[in-house]
């Protein structure tokens, strides 16, 4: 089996509004795969149908070949699938510590064991200190969360998702308000940890798009229009006309 | 091993010891305290050991659960009466060293959480509130009814002397009430501290701050409230228990929402942000409610001031107003404030004199017999038909608050001067909170 994630005729409504109109995608086992899109397309809507965070109206999602539509997150998350949010969702009074420590928590077999110590968790806390090294946060792992900056809040977003070391890790705009130096260090740490990974992506950022990703979706009002490798995107006419005087010309 | 992992792992080893060395103070405090005090002073010393418990169960809820409940005594409440049963059945033969009653009480406590739980603890905020409130109410309505379990009006009492003796001790004098009480006060704060470093205390902070995002790190966040609402559903047994074996009677007063309105004061008033701040509410709420209310019929109004107090000037509980002096004290400055506070103190004391005063003296006029004018007031004698105190205490008020307007800001300086050079101070502040 080599599909990690497949979406067939995924639709959802609010209300009257269908935001979602009809998705089939099949994202490859160890793949990058970026969605791409204008603002209010759905990306981000596709994102909550995958992780559960929403019920899709009709149609069906499979995670590495199993039937995941209308599974609690926290199972699905059991599952290998890790997702992070577009608008930073951390733990604002706990420490950078104790924020990447709860996300590595499960993958350390802990449940909701009230008789360990999470001090005395060897594996935890080695598995804690390496993901803060990774997102540069070592030096300030005593702080709270909510009185870092924003860049580090978003640093923090993705230490989470990351830290529990899921299959198939889901980033939504991980970069968005990032400077260009910051954004540079978040793509060489998401290419590192999704080395033998799946990892889908949305990101504005066409330059680490192309940069980044094996495969791209674009979607368009709820629907996706093209699905290829970074060079058959970027030459591909219908992609060009959505995208129309907008920054994919220019980057491309 | 990173520079992180080592760094982490060498404050691990000097907070261990350093915890070492507070849980010995604690423990050789308990055992100290009767030594210093009355018999009267004993029994309030064992009433405030039920209140510690019972308070630092709650804020598994509020403080480290982000669970506000109205309804928790309840829980305390049904492993006292749970216990009461317990000790009739010791009398009348069964073999059960009383001195287990809280355990018993206790699993009572649990039980009833674990299905009261089941359902309120899905959701937070405002729903679980009143899940909990009207809970509350129910079962204190169901206590007056169910005369076989709840004794009616009158409650249920028992006897703690009829037990066989547990090596020795039978529990008849106060004080070794007082020393099963401690016991059981060190076990259960021990078993709570220890719940708090657990992956589950953790989670409970987790989804206090943020509920969804849990979920997408692999846990169910209805979950971990129950897991929580069940480990302070036993400890309120726990107290519950103590609580039966020191009075030997439990009523309907003790489940009812004014002792839920009590223990949530309780926690509040002492910090719910902190690990001991239920323990420093209950002993402050305890002397209000015992040796001030010996000398005041105020004392509840005195209570209620010091919480409207506590959540507009000091949000952090009384709790909070000592760890601000956390970075001072890293600084070496703490000795700078000496000073200032105790200049502080002056308009303090007199506008608290003076405000004190004026209220006694109101009460007074209007509860006392007519023509009993005289009365005593901070040991002065005070005849009340004159005009002398009235415009005296109003004067000493005024002199008060007048001068707390010109130390304040002297005081804060001071203070801002003392926590100067540690830029990172407020987080470090922050985060001790939750580690
Ligand atoms: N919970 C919701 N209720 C109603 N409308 C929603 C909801 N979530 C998203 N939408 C709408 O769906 C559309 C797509 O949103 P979103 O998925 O956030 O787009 P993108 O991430 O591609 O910018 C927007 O028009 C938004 O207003
Ligand atoms: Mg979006």
């Amino acid at each position: 089996m080599s599909t990690a994630i497949s979406l067939s005729d995924l639709k959802k409504s609010f209300g009257q509004m269908e935001i979602i109109r009809g998705v089939n995608l099949d994202i490859r086992k160890g793949e990058r795969h970026a969605i791409i899109g204008p603002n209010g397309a759905g990306k981000s809507t596709l994102f909550h149908l995958i992780s559960g965070h929403y019920q899709p109206t009709s149609g069906k999602v499979l995670l590495n070949g199993e039937d995941i539509s209308g599974v609690m997150p926290h199972e699905i998350y059991r599952k290998g699938l890790a997702r992070s949010f577009q608008v930073t969702n951390i733990f604002p009074n706990l420490n950078v510590y104790e924020n990447i420590r709860c996300g590595a928590l499960w993958s350390c077999d802990q449940g909701y064991s009230f008789w360990r110590q999470v001090d005395d968790l060897e594996d935890i806390n080695l598995k804690t200190e390496q993901i803060l090294e990774k997102i540069n946060l070592t030096h300030r792992y005593k702080v709270s969360a909510s009185l870092m900056s924003y860049a580090e809040q978003r640093a923090l977003e993705i230490g989470i998702t990351l830290a529990g070391g899921a299959q198939v890790i889901m980033l939504d705009e991980p970069t968005a308000g990032m400077s260009i130096g910051e954004t540079e260090q978040a793509v060489e740490l998401i290419r590192s940890v999704t080395e033998d990974k799946t990892l889908v992506i949305v990101e504005h950022d066409m330059g680490v798009v192309f940069d980044l990703a094996d495969r791209i979706s674009v979607l368009v009002y709820g629907k996706i229009i093209a699905t290829d490798s970074p060079s058959a995107i970027r030459s591909n006419k219908l992609v060009q006309e959505a995208y129309l005087g907008t920054e994919m010309i220019s980057d491309a | 091993m990173s520079h992180l992992t080592r760094i982490c792992r060498a404050e691990s080893v000097v907070r261990k010891k350093r915890l070492r060395i507070l849980w010995l103070c604690f423990a050789v405090i308990l055992l100290a305290l009767p030594l210093v005090t009355s018999n009267f002073g004993i029994t309030i010393l064992t009433q405030i050991c039920v209140a510690s418990v019972f308070a630092l169960a709650y804020n598994m809820l509020l403080g480290q659960g982000g669970m506000l409940s109205f309804g928790h005594a309840v829980y305390f409440g049904l492993g006292g009466y749970a216990s009461i049963h317990l000790m009739e059945l010791v009398g009348n033969g069964v073999p059960v060293p009383l001195v287990l009653t809280p355990l018993f009480g206790g699993l009572f406590g649990l039980i009833a959480a674990f299905l009261i739980g089941s359902f309120s603890t899905r959701r937070a905020g405002t729903v679980f509130a009143m899940i909990s409130f009207g809970i509350a109410e129910l079962v204190a309505a169901s206590a007056i009814i169910l005369v076989s379990f709840f004794g009616g009006e009158e409650g249920v009492s028992s006897d703690r002397t009829m037990g066989p003796a547990f090596f020795g001790y039978e529990m008849i004098p106060q004080i070794e009430v007082y020393y099963f009480a401690a016991v059981w006060f060190f076990l259960a704060t021990y078993a709570m501290y220890h719940f708090s470093r657990s992956p589950a205390g953790r989670l409970a902070n987790a989804v206090r701050d943020n509920a969804e995002r849990t979920q997408f790190i692999g846990y169910n966040p209805q979950k971990i409230r129950l897991v929580s609402f069940v480990a302070s559903g036993f400890f309120a047994g726990v107290a519950g228990g103590i609580f039966a074996i020191q009075y030997e009677i439990v009523t309907d007063s003790n489940l009812n929402t004014a002792a839920s309105g009590l223990v949530m004061l309780q926690a509040y008033i002492g910090g719910i942000g902190y690990f001991v701040g239920p323990v420093i509410g209950a002993i402050v709420m305890t002397l209000l409610n015992t040796v001030v209310s010996g000398v005041t019929d105020l004392w509840l109004l005195y209570t209620g001031l010091l919480f409207i107090g506590t959540v507009l000037l000091a949000p952090n509980g009384l709790t909070g107003l000592i760890m601000m002096h956390t970075d001072a004290y890293h600084n070496r400055k703490l000795a700078t404030l000496i000073k200032p506070y105790l200049l502080g103190m002056l308009p303090l004391t007199a506008a608290f004199i003076g405000v004190v005063s004026l209220l006694e003296m109101f009460s007074h006029r209007n509860e006392a017999a007519v023509g009993d004018d005289s009365m005593l007031l901070f040991y002065i004698d005070v005849d009340i038909s004159t005009w002398f105190p009235w415009v005296g205490f109003t004067l000493l008020s005024l002199l008060g608050l007048a001068g707390l307007r010109v130390v304040i800001p002297v005081v804060r300086a001071s203070w801002d001067a003392a926590n100067e050079m540690q830029i990172l101070s407020n987080s470090t502040i922050n985060n001790e909170s939750d580690s």
